[in-house]
C-alpha cells in the first residue's frame, strides 16, 4: 500500500523520471488531452452542432402530474409560419412489456419508450406528450405553446409512503409487484420487492448488548450536470440515420433508439460529442427518438436543446427514499446484526436503485447476520435515472448515521468502532460475494492518521465520518491503437471521457508501448469507427476499456516486433520489446528500432501499423472503499452550516492520473455535500415541480465548500494489469452521512432527515 | 413573430417619449439582470426595450449638498469602488455586492433592484434604511418620492405608465453614523434571501443611539420599514434587553410566506437574529470609525 496526500501535487505534466510506483508515465500527470479545447471554449458539446438546412426542435410538456391524455390538436400549430413537422406518441411503434434488454436489471424499453413520449397517459411534471419542428427555434417554441392537449386530471401520488397506500391511485394498471410470491393478481405502485440476508439477524440481534435504530429521510435530487441534454439528427433519403449527442456511450444511443424507433441498430450512426457532465444522467435518452423522427417527417435536420428547466422537470433525477435501520453491538463494540429496510421512489417507471442500496449499505462491515429489504415504487416524479453510485448514498446515510449513533453510545472513537468491524478480504457481502484484497481498512487507518481528523473543534462546531461501498464493473470494452507515419499514436475506444478518461488511455498506451505520453492521441470514435463499447458508467472505463488499450497496445507491439523481424531477417521471437523499441535477443550490434523507426518504413514491411482489442471483462473489478471526515459550523441561531474542512480517503487501486483522481473524490464529495445540506426537488401539493432552476434548486458552489483533500490509498488491484480500481463512484457514498454525523454533533441532535436546510436544523436546535 | 423594438436613448426626455410611445409595452433595461432572465423564461414579453445606460444622469455618481446622488442604472462593481460612498453608506453598498455574482455585479444596479418588486431585493431595505429617495421621471414631470414607497407587493411598484427612476439621494448622516446589512441565505452566493435585514444608526458621544432605522426584506409582500425597531433603539446604548426588544419588533412586523426558500416560523425568528446582528455591526462600525 502506498499512500499519496493529493494536496501536495500541484506539477503538471511528467518529469520522464518515472513515479514511485515503478512506472513511467503511469501514476504521473500530464494536462489532459481535452483540456485546451475546453478553457479556450473550443471543444463542441451536444448543442454546438450546426448542419445545413438544419431546423429545430421543441418539446410539449405536460403541465400535470398524473392525467389521462384525451386528445392532441396540432391545427393550431400546422398553420404557424416554418413549422415543417409535428409528432406525437402515436408516431412510434408500440413495444411490449416483454420489450426488455436482459441482464442483471433488465431494461425496459416498454417504460422507455412511454417515458420519451408519454402514450396514454402523463405521469409527471414534464413529461414529454408531443414535439414541433420549425425553421427557427422561436418559432418550434411558440407552435408548441399552440399544440393543445385535452386531459382528464388524475390525483397524483408524491411519495413512496403514499404510492404504498392500500387506495392510492394506481400510475400503471399493468404493474403487477415482482419479488412477491406468489406474483400479485392486482396492479400496485409497488414495483418490486428486494430481500438480501446472511445468517439469522433476528436471533444474532438478541445477543446484542446495545441496539441502536432509526429512521432516515431523503428527497428527489438531480445530477445536475452544467450541460442540457443535446442532439442533432438527420435521417437521410437512403433510411439511414446520424445522430449527433452528447451521452455516456454513443453504442446505448444507437441502441435505445433504434429500438424505440422500430430501426435496425445498423441503420443509425452516433457522433459522440464532447460531454458537459453525466454522472449516470446520460446513460440513457430522452430527445434522440423525438429529433430522428422529427427529421423523418420534415426531411431536414432537426436539432434539439433542453432548457434547464427541461433537464430539471423530466431528466435525470435519482430517487428519494426512506431507511430504516437497526444495528446491534456487544459492549466492545463488535457489531452482531444489522437489518435495513428501504423504500425508494422510482419515478414514473419501475426501477429506482433500492437493490444496490440494500447491496451496499452495510458492505463496509464485517456481519454475519445480516438483513436487507427493499420496496421500488412508482411516484408521480420523472423517473429515475442512474446517478453516481446509484441507491447507495440513501443506504449509507442511514448506516452511517447509525454508526455514529452506536459509537456515543459505546463511547469508542467512530473510526476505531468502524476498524473493528470492518469487512476485508474474505469477508461475505450480504449480496453473497466474498471480498479479494480490499483497502477498507486501510482508509479508516488513513483517516485516523490525517492531521484533519486529529485537529481540535471550537465552539458550535462538529465532525463527522463516514464510510461507504461500490462494487465497479467491467463490462465490453473496445480499442484500437494506430500507429501513425511519424510513430506517434492514436488511441481509439468507443468510452465517451467523463472524468478525465482520455488522458488515462494515454497514460497507460504510453507505458506498454514505451512511447512519450505527449505523442499519444487518445480519443472517443463514433460508432462506425470502432467496435461495440458498453456506455461509460459503473467506474468501468479506465479499468475494463484501460485493458482493452493495453491488449490493443500489445498487439500493436507484437506488429512492431514482426516488422523489426522482417527487416532484421531474423525470427520473430528472437525480437523483444524494451523502452519503446524493438531489440534483437540474440545480436546485440542490431540497432534496435524505435516505434518511429518501424513506423517510418511500415509501407515497405506490410502496410500500416495497428493493434486492436475487443474484450468483455466479467471478472477482476475491485470494488471501492472510501472514508469521509467533514467538519462543519452550525450557526445556533439560524441553523446554516459551514462546512469547514473535508477531507476524502479512497482505495484507488493504483492511480493512473494522480490528479484526476483526487477530482473524482473531489467532485463526488461536492455532490454528496449538496445532497446532504440543500438540495432537493419541490413540488407543489398539485405535483408541479417549483424548482426548476439553479437558483432554488441548490447545488453548492464554489465558495460554499472548502478545500477539499484527498487522500489516495493505491491498494492495486489483481484483477488489472496496472493495478486499476474505479473510482468515480465510491466518493459520493460517504458524504451523506459524513456531513450528517457533523451537524447532528455539532448541535448536540441526530439530524434524521436530508436535506439538513437551515430551517430544518433551526427547528431541531429549537425543539429543546 | 411578435417583434421587440429596442432603443438607447441619451436623455430622461428622450426615454420618456419612447416609453409614452411604447404603449404600455415597454419595458426599461439597466443591468438587465432580471428583465433578460425573465425573458427568456418566458415569464415577461415585452414590446420594446429601452437601454437607460446611456443616459449620463443614470449612470453618475455625484456628490450633492445633501448628499450623493447615484444614478438607478450605476451597477455595484461600480459603487463598490466609490470610496466616499462606501465609506458613509457601507449597508448600501454591501447589499447591492451581495447580489449575484462578480460577473452580474458589473450590470446588477439600484434601480433594477427596487424596480423588479420583489419583497427579497438586497439592496432596498438597506436604503430604506438609509432614508434614501427616489428621484423619478415621467410624461407628467419629475417627483420624488421614499424608497420604502416604491414596491406596492411582488412585482408591483407605485410607478405610474411610463415612469421611471432617474437616480437616488442617500442623504448626509450626522458624525458618528454607520449601517448595515445582513441576509441569510443557505449558500454563500448566488442566492435570494430568505430573510433581509438592514439597520442604519447614529450614536452620540457617549454611546447613546440617537437615530435608528430598522428595515427588512423577504419578511413581508413588500420590503418593510419597522419604525418601532428603530424608536426602541434610539435612547439606549445597544444593551442586550434593548436589542432583545427591538428583536421582537422585528419580528411583529413579519408578514412572510411559506415557500420552498423559508417558513413563516423560521424566516420571523430570523428577521430577529439579523436585525440584532446588523445593528451590532453598524454600531461596532460608528465605534471604530469604519
Amino acid at each position: 500500500m502506498t499512500l499519496q496526500n493529493g494536496n501536495g501535487h500541484n506539477g503538471n505534466g511528467h518529469n520522464g523520471s518515472g513515479t514511485s510506483n515503478g512506472y513511467k508515465y503511469v501514476g504521473t500527470r500530464p494536462v489532459r488531452p481535452d483540456g485546451v479545447d475546453k478553457v479556450t471554449g473550443r471543444a463542441n458539446f451536444g448543442a454546438d452542432i450546426s448542419l445545413n438546412g438544419m431546423i429545430y426542435g421543441s418539446v410539449v410538456r405536460s403541465p400535470h402530474a398524473h392525467a389521462k391524455i384525451k386528445k392532441i390538436n396540432f391545427d393550431k400549430a400546422l398553420k404557424l409560419k416554418g413549422v415543417k413537422a409535428v409528432i406525437s406518441g402515436k408516431d412510434f411503434p408500440t413495444l411490449k412489456p416483454s420489450d426488455k434488454l436482459p441482464g442483471v436489471a433488465p431494461l425496459s424499453f416498454y417504460d422507455m419508450s412511454r417515458n420519451v413520449i408519454a402514450r396514454d397517459k402523463v405521469l409527471y411534471d414534464g413529461h414529454a406528450i408531443a414535439a414541433v419542428a420549425a425553421t427557427t427555434q422561436a418559432i418550434a417554441d411558440k407552435a408548441a405553446k399552440l399544440i393543445d392537449v385535452e386531459y382528464k386530471i388524475l390525483k397524483p401520488v408524491m411519495t413512496a409512503a403514499d404510492a404504498m397506500k392500500e387506495k392510492a391511485p394506481l400510475l400503471h394498471d399493468d404493474l403487477f409487484t415482482e419479488g412477491v410470491d406468489p406474483t400479485p393478481k392486482k396492479a400496485s405502485n409497488i414495483a418490486k420487492r428486494t430481500e438480501l440476508k446472511l445468517g439469522d439477524p433476528e436471533v444474532a440481534m438478541q445477543s446484542a448488548d446495545f441496539i441502536v435504530e432509526g429512521d432516515y429521510s431523503t428527497e428527489t435530487v438531480h445530477q445536475g450536470y452544467i450541460e442540457p441534454h443535446a442532439c442533432a439528427a438527420n435521417f437521410a433519403q437512403d433510411g439511414s440515420v446520424s445522430i449527433w449527442a452528447s451521452s455516456q456511450g454513443a453504442f446505448m444511443i444507437r441502441a435505445y433508439t433504434a429500438r424505440l424507433c422500430g430501426m435496425s441498430t445498423s441503420k443509425i450512426k452516433v457522433i459522440p460529442a464532447e460531454i458537459g457532465g453525466g454522472f449516470g444522467g446520460k446513460t440513457t435518452i430522452y430527445l434522440e427518438p423525438l429529433a430522428l423522427m422529427l427529421a423523418k417527417k420534415s426531411g431536414r435536420p432537426v436539432k434539439m436543446t433542453m432548457s434547464r428547466t427541461e433537464v430539471m422537470r423530466a431528466t435525470g433525477p435519482t430517487s428519494g427514499g426512506t431507511a430504516h435501520v437497526k444495528i446491534g453491538a456487544k459492549k466492545d463494540g463488535t457489531l452482531v446484526a444489522g437489518t435495513l429496510e428501504l423504500k425508494y421512489e422510482a419515478g414514473a417507471f419501475p426501477g429506482s436503485p433500492v437493490a444496490l442500496g440494500c447491496m451496499t449499505g452495510f458492505a463496509p462491515y464485517d456481519l454475519k447476520d445480516v438483513a436487507c429489504l427493499g420496496w421500488d415504487v412508482v411516484v408521480n416524479r420523472p423517473k429515475a435515472a442512474a446517478y453516481r453510485a446509484p441507491g447507495a448514498p440513501v443506504a449509507a446515510y442511514a448506516v452511517e448515521s447509525a454508526m455514529d449513533e452506536l459509537a456515543h453510545k459505546l463511547g469508542i472513537d467512530p473510526l476505531t468502532l468502524r476498524r473493528k468491524n470492518s469487512a476485508k478480504e474474505g469477508t461475505k457481502a450480504v449480496y453473497g460475494v466474498e471480498f479479494d484484497r480490499i483497502g477498507n481498512e486501510d482508509c479508516l487507518q488513513a483517516a485516523q492518521k490525517t492531521k484533519h481528523y486529529n485537529t481540535p473543534l471550537g465552539e458550535n462546531q462538529g465532525r463527522g465520518v463516514a464510510s461507504g461501498f461500490w462494487f465497479n464493473i467491467g463490462g465490453t470494452s473496445s480499442a484500437e491503437v494506430m500507429i501513425n507515419e511519424d510513430g506517434t499514436v492514436i488511441v481509439a475506444t468507443g468510452s465517451p471521457d467523463i472524468g478525465g478518461s482520455r488522458a488515462s488511455m494515454a497514460l497507460m498506451a504510453a507505458e506498454v508501448l514505451g512511447v512519450d505520453v505527449s505523442r499519444i492521441k487518445p480519443l472517443v470514435a463514433d460508432t462506425e469507427s470502432v467496435p461495440y463499447s458498453d456506455l461509460t458508467g459503473g467506474s468501468r472505463v479506465t479499468f475494463a476499456t484501460g485493458k482493452a488499450v493495453i491488449d490493443a497496445a500489445e498487439d500493436a507491439i507484437k506488429d512492431m516486433k514482426r516488422r523489426a523481424a522482417k527487416v532484421w531477417k531474423v525470427d520473430f521471437d528472437q525480437v523483444d520489446w524494451e523502452n519503446g523499441s524493438a531489440i534483437c535477443i540474440e545480436n546485440d550490434e542490431i540497432k534496435p528500432m524505435s516505434v518511429a523507426d518501424i513506423a517510418q518504413i511500415a509501407g515497405k514491411t506490410g502496410g500500416a501499423i495497428s493493434g486492436k482489442a475487443n474484450i468483455n471483462v466479467t471478472k477482476g473489478a475491485g470494488p471501492g472503499f472510501g472514508t469521509h471526515i467533514c467538519d462543519v459550523e452550525v450557526d445556533p441561531e439560524t441553523g446554516r452550516v459551514t462546512v469547514l474542512r473535508y477531507t476524502a480517503i479512497q482505495d484507488v487501486g493504483t492511480a493512473i492520473h494522480p490528479s484526476y483522481v483526487e477530482g473524482q473524490l473531489q467532485g463526488g464529495a461536492a455532490q454528496g455535500i449538496g445532497w446532504a445540506l440543500n438540495e432537493e426537488y419541490v413540488y407543489s401539493k398539485e405535483g408541479n415541480l417549483l424548482n426548476t432552476g439553479f437558483l432554488d434548486y441548490r447545488v453548492p458552489v464554489a465558495s460554499d465548500l472548502p478545500m477539499i483533500d484527498t487522500v489516495l490509498v493505491e491498494v492495486p488491484n489483481a484483477g488489472h494489469p496496472f493495478g486499476v480500481r474505479g473510482v468515480g463512484e465510491t466518493p459520493i457514498v460517504p458524504p451523506l452521512g459524513a456531513v450528517a454525523n457533523a451537524v447532528s454533533n455539532a448541535i448536540g441532535k441526530r439530524m434524521t432527515s436530508l436535506p439538513m436546510s437551515p430551517a430544518k436544523i433551526l427547528q431541531k436546535i429549537d425543539a429543546g | 413573430m411578435a417583434e421587440l423594438q429596442f432603443a438607447a436613448p441619451e436623455t430622461v426626455n428622450q426615454a420618456i417619449k419612447i416609453l409614452g410611445g411604447a404603449k404600455g409595452k415597454g419595458r426599461i433595461l439597466a443591468g438587465g439582470t432580471d428583465l433578460l432572465v425573465q425573458m427568456r423564461s418566458g415569464r415577461i414579453e415585452p414590446g420594446f426595450i429601452v437601454d437607460v445606460k446611456n443616459i449620463p444622469e443614470l449612470t453618475e455618481i455625484k456628490k450633492e449638498k445633501n448628499g450623493y446622488r447615484v444614478g438607478a442604472a450605476v451597477s455595484g462593481a461600480r459603487l463598490g469602488e466609490h470610496k466616499s460612498v462606501k465609506k458613509k453608506w457601507p449597508g448600501v453598498v454591501e447589499a447591492l455586492e451581495l447580489i449575484g455574482s462578480t460577473q452580474i455585479q458589473g450590470r446588477a444596479s439600484l434601480g433594477g433592484n427596487l424596480c423588479n418588486g420583489s419583497p427579497a431585493a438586497d439592496s432596498v431595505p438597506a436604503m430604506i434604511a438609509a432614508g434614501a429617495i427616489c428621484k423619478i421621471a415621467g410624461p407628467k414631470g419629475r417627483r420624488t418620492a421614499k424608497v420604502e414607497d416604491i414596491v406596492t407587493g411582488p412585482g408591483k411598484t407605485s410607478l405610474k405608465k411610463g415612469e421611471f427612476i432617474i437616480s437616488f439621494l442617500l442623504p448626509e448622516k450626522p458624525k458618528k453614523s454607520s449601517e448595515a446589512y445582513l441576509r441569510l441565505i443557505p449558500r454563500t452566493e448566488m442566492d435570494i434571501a430568505v430573510v433581509g435585514a438592514g439597520v442604519s444608526l447614529t450614536l452620540d458621544n457617549q454611546g447613546i443611539c440617537t437615530k435608528a432605522r430598522v428595515a427588512l426584506g423577504a419578511v413581508a409582500p413588500k420590503p418593510v420599514l419597522v419604525e418601532e425597531a428603530g424608536l426602541i433603539l434610539v435612547g439606549s446604548k445597544l444593551d442586550p434587553d434593548t436589542l432583545e426588544k427591538m428583536a421582537s419588533a422585528c419580528r411583529a412586523a413579519c408578514n412572510p410566506i411559506d415557500d420552498m426558500r423559508g417558513t413563516v416560523e423560521y424566516r420571523t425568528k430570523v428577521a430577529g437574529v439579523l436585525a440584532t446582528r446588523a445593528t451590532q455591526i453598524a454600531a461596532e462600525r460608528v465605534r471604530s470609525g469604519r
